[in-house]
């Protein structure tokens, strides 16, 4: 027993229990994330002007991500890049969520219905993400409104599928019979006894979904099929500084990509210790 | 005024019927014992007389009326598995309130603490799930309990306390109450009368 309690409460933050630590830990990650948010926008447009007295220094204390061949400051820029990203990744997996959610519920509706959601959903899952998004990109006419229409259109699939089963299997539990004959009408235990049992489930795939999302906008963005090159996009950035690597500026693409790392790494963090947190047996750990 | 079963056959397979022409009555008042083997329809029967199944050939009729399937179900049923009857993301006091608000006295006469109340249900044990479960199926409104191995969980003990305070409830409410039990002492100090299902499915 004792040596159990030990071994939890070693590592970084002693002396806190688990559910502390899950707290403390969704906590830094958001307030990390909320500030690349906030300082990207508070951040003007003076902020990226171009110095060429000051080009391609590598990373000071000044500089501390070193500059580009313009002098502009590449912290700057990843921060805007970052916070542009992290927006657009909100928007899409929002989209994607309300898609999801209506697809889902619309499977619950009946046999015809519960067919053509899996049909559909089958036949969006056939299409390599990478391609759909591309596609759907040029077709919307580029730019952000394009990336994120084709980032919520090819990433619903998998909420989808989590709704559809957790209702199918809700539906059989004896609690919901149980209901129907204390006289509950359909819609009652749809928003009392099924949609309580859903929420988390929402709320996770949302979450997880964002990484995906930012991924691919920046890899989209990458190709040259997303933002535009004026646009302080992470994809812009890493794809502009591939022309500057064998000139030995490192720190073009070294910063940005790691800082796009971390972003990605914080959502999947928080993803998983909300998960912790909402799940219910999980309550006593 | 009394529940009756009228010539019931199912089958969760087509060519394979569990129940074939079953005949069952519970009058009002009556304490019932159903006993089977394992896999004689016993369940099934209960399933279909509380209105959970309705693939079913035959009746099942209150007074002479076909029970409405919406609305508030006169026959209520009560499981040998609490904690699958109860939602495990709602408070036990809204598990018990959900058909009507429980009285008091039902609560002191099932021994239900009020600090259980604010609880979840993965924080009460099986016995205490199936008094919740038991009190909030006796509603003014239940004419019919069926009891499908509704002590099966609990020991002797308490198996003989919670069978005491039902069928005291039963006898003011007037509810007609249809015994499931694989324990024939059990069923023998407890019904009225007793009928066995066999598994070729007549009703003796």
């Amino acid at each position: 027993m004792s040596t159990a309690v030990v071994t939890v409460n070693r590592g970084v933050f002693r002396g806190l229990n688990l559910r502390q630590k899950t707290l403390l830990m969704i906590g830094l990650t958001s307030l990390l994330l909320l500030t690349i948010v906030v300082s990207s926008v508070s951040l003007g447009e003076e902020s990226l002007q171009t110095d060429f007295s000051s080009k391609n220094l590598s990373p000071s204390t000044e500089h501390p991500f070193g500059t580009d061949w313009m002098g502009r400051d590449m912290f700057i820029r990843t921060v805007k890049g970052l916070g542009l990203s992290i927006m657009i990744g909100a928007f899409a997996s929002t989209i994607s969520t309300i898609l999801a959610v209506i697809l889902g519920l619309l499977s619950s509706a009946g046999k015809t219905a519960d067919s053509f959601v899996s049909w559909i959903v089958d036949l969006f899952l056939s299409i390599p993400h990478l391609l759909l998004i591309i596609l759907i990109s040029i077709g919307m006419g580029g730019g952000a409104t394009g990336v994120i229409i084709g980032v919520a259109f090819s990433h619903w699939t998998g909420l989808t599928r989590v709704v559809r089963v957790e209702i199918k299997q809700i539906k059989t539990q004896e609690y919901i019979h149980i209901s129907r004959n204390l006289g509950k009408s359909r819609w009652w235990i749809a928003t009392k006894h099924i949609f309580p049992h859903l929420i988390p489930q929402i709320l996770l795939g949302t979450i997880l979904m964002f990484p995906h999302a930012i991924l691919h906008e920046a890899s989209v963005t990458f190709l040259g099929f997303g933002l535009s090159p004026h646009e302080p996009a992470i994809g812009i950035i890493l794809s502009e500084s591939m022309k500057y690597l064998s000139a030995g500026y490192w720190w073009l693409a070294f910063f940005p990509g790691l800082s796009l790392l971390i972003v990605v790494l914080a959502f999947d963090m928080i993803g998983d210790n909300l998960g912790k947190l909402i799940d219910p047996k999980k309550a006593h750990e | 005024m009394c529940l009756k079963g009228e010539n019931i056959s199912f089958g969760y397979k087509r060519n394979n019927l569990i129940l074939n022409n079953v005949n069952i009555s519970v009058d009002r008042g009556e304490v019932l014992g159903l006993i089977g083997d394992s896999g004689s329809g016993k369940s099934t029967l209960c399933k279909i007389l509380a209105g959970y199944e309705n693939n079913h050939k035959g009746n099942v009729i209150i007074d002479g009326k076909k029970v409405p399937s919406k609305g508030y179900n006169p026959v209520q049923l009560v499981f040998q598995h609490p904690e699958k009857a109860v939602n495990p993301k709602w408070k036990m006091k809204d598990i018990l309130n959900e058909g009507h608000i429980v009285p008091q006295d039902i609560l002191d006469s099932f021994g239900i603490k009020k600090s259980w109340l604010n609880r979840w249900p993965n924080e009460l044990s099986g016995g205490e799930l199936q008094r919740f479960a038991l009190a909030r199926s006796l509603s003014p409104e239940t004419k019919f309990l069926i009891a499908d191995e509704i002590t099966t969980m609990v020991d002797a003990i308490t198996q003989a306390q919670i069978w005491n305070i039902v069928l005291d409830i039963v006898k003011e409410l007037n509810i007609g109450v249809l015994v499931v039990s694989h324990e024939k002492n059990l069923i023998n100090k407890l019904c009225d009368n007793v009928v066995y299902l066999d598994a070729i499915n007549s009703v003796n």
